[in-house]
């Protein structure tokens, strides 16, 4: 009998399983659940992109790309950035397409992280950067982002986290899941310890298309002297509702770019071509589509917001990204007892906050993905079950 | 803001004014206010259900006629348009470009019916010049909403 043990890497198996194991389990033997857990778009793909995607198929198109991307793609994540964010990135030498975000994140931080090296990662948020930094031998430094801050990151708790052994910050924003946004002069507080040091940001702003506050999203990369230390992960999934066709891009300067390219060319070699096909139409003609798109997201936002209050589960105003983080501590439940009981009692899918951090304990990540109507029902059995608890 | 009630309205006319305020962003009065106004402007002509009646139980049979008309001097369409839009088994009528002028839907309780009702009471009326009965097989789609089953949310229930 081989002794797996003995084989697998050690620093894998240490990883944890994901804490939500336990709910889809659960779930599993149900068959009423009406969930708020996912993290994907309802909407489908727009036909224009599904229809860039066929006709790419039609002419025959897939082979592979160069490792970059198609050239004409990256031309147009180039424009796109200039004209939503104002960032300028060379599409020659500055811009990677990815296997969605996720692989972006991945390379950025392997091209960074060695063994020792410090990674300041702000939770709750996405749960990736802390296994990928220590799977590169890199040590996580958690900052635990507090609701009377908004969940934002704060200058205070950045100069507090940094140490001569930092590499890289994780600038997770808009949040995922404290629907958290970082504003103009909150990212200015940020910029400022970073200005004079070796430290890099990988900014996530996989939701950048999905902000609601008064102005539009602004990326650190756009501010005085950050992109040379900047690395902005972005991508099709949650802006144009593509999450299956797996594609995002990161932009840096071309130094980094050119070793993360490396990891890329021979990990993966290139993302989906028929994918990219769809990439161009979705950048080209789809402005209006996902403006559409953003309207409803604000709608079912606004609903939710306020019938989680009234409910008495106070939830702060998510600035960004699909979620809503009601705090659940009037109930006197951990976060997990609130989900596994809201699960059994009433059928109703949440994600516990303790899933994205120790940080989220007391709250619950709700996702609007879903219809104003299915929305109102997973309402109303949650207030049903906070009912109950009082009894 | 108006146009943004209707179309919420078209979604789901059961929604309560604190829903529709929560999601137009305002409050319950002038959502109030809004309906009646938009109510007594004639813009809101009433609430319906969406059914597929193909779930009930001997559902009625609807069929789609194209009507050539010859207008008449002075009055146009409008004429005719009226006189069939007054029949109770004449569900929608419209005026439409193209091939033919007015498309009728009419409901009755059998083919039979459906045929009897065209060729007595629409085909004779003076300016018809032709029809054309289109039977409805099967409804996919009613008012926005799809009547099949198979586009069920596919996906997880937990998805971080």
């Amino acid at each position: 009998m081989i002794d797996y043990s003995l084989v697998l890497n050690p620093d894998v198996c240490e990883i944890k399983p994901s804490g939500i194991r336990k709910f889809f389990d659960i779930a599993a033997t149900m068959d009423d659940v009406i969930s708020l857990g996912v993290g994907e778009p309802d909407f489908p793909t727009p036909w224009q992109i599904r229809a860039a995607g066929i006709s790419s198929l039609e002419r025959s198109k897939t082979k592979y790309t160069s490792n970059s991307g198609l050239e004409a793609l990256r031309e147009e994540i180039s424009k796109y950035l200039d004209r939503k964010y104002n960032t300028k990135y060379d599409p020659k030498s500055e811009i990677l397409v990815t296997v969605g975000g996720s692989e972006a994140i991945d390379a950025a931080i392997r091209a960074l992280v060695t063994k020792g090296d410090e990674v300041i990662i702000p939770q709750p948020s996405y749960v990736c950067y802390e296994p990928i930094t220590a799977l590169s031998g890199g040590i996580p430094v958690i900052i635990e982002t507090k609701a009377q801050d908004n969940f934002k990151l704060t200058k205070k708790q950045l100069l507090s986290a940094i140490s001569d052994k930092t590499k890289v910050l994780i600038l997770p924003f808009p949040c995922n899941p404290t629907g958290a946004v970082m504003e103009r002069e909150d990212l200015e507080e940020i910029a400022e310890v970073l200005r004079d040091k070796n430290i890099i940001v990988i900014s996530d702003e996989i939701y950048s298309e999905l902000t609601f506050t008064k102005k539009p999203h602004v990326s650190i990369a756009s501010l005085d002297g950050m992109k040379e230390r900047t690395i902005t992960v972005n991508g099709f999934s949650k802006s144009f509702s593509m999450t299956g066709w797996r594609l995002g891009f990161a932009c840096g300067p071309k130094e980094i770019m050119q070793q993360i390219t490396k990891i890329h060319q021979f990990a993966i070699m290139c993302a989906p071509t028929t994918s990219q096909y769809a990439a161009i139409e979705a950048l080209r003609s789809c402005d209006e589509v996902v403006k559409e798109m953003q309207l409803e997201y604000n709608r079912r936002r606004r609903l939710m917001v306020s019938g989680f209050n009234r409910i008495g589960l106070s939830c702060r105003e998510p600035f960004g990204a699909f979620y809503a983080f009601p705090s659940i501590e009037s109930t006197g439940l951990s976060s997990d007892e609130f989900c596994e009981r809201l699960l059994k009692e009433k059928a109703v899918a949440v994600v516990p906050g303790t899933a994205f951090g120790k940080g989220g304990e007391g709250f619950i990540r709700v996702s609007y993905c879903y219809s104003a109507e299915h929305i109102l029902e997973a309402l109303k059995r949650i207030g049903e079950f906070v009912e109950n608890l009082k009894k | 803001m108006k146009s943004e009630l209707l179309k919420l309205l078209s979604r789901n006319a059961r929604y309560t004014a604190s829903q529709l305020a929560d999601m137009l962003a305002t409050d319950e009065k002038t959502v109030n206010d809004m309906m009646k106004d938009l109510e007594k402007q004639g813009v809101i002509k009433g609430y319906k259900t969406v059914i597929d009646w193909e779930r009930v139980e001997n559902p009625d049979v609807s069929a789609i006629i194209e009507l050539n008309v010859v207008p008449k001097a002075g009055l146009g369409f409008e004429d005719v348009a009226e006189k069939i839009a007054a029949y109770s088994e004449v569900e929608t009528v419209y005026l439409v470009s193209g091939d033919y002028d007015l498309h009728v839907v009419v409901k009755a309780k059998s083919l039979q019916d459906v045929a009897k009702f065209v060729a007595r009471e629409l085909a004779p009326i003076d300016s018809i010049t032709a029809t054309t009965t289109n039977f409805v097989m099967r409804r996919y789609k009613e008012m926005d909403v799809k009547l099949y089953d198979s586009d069920r949310d596919d996906r997880g229930d937990f998805l971080l």
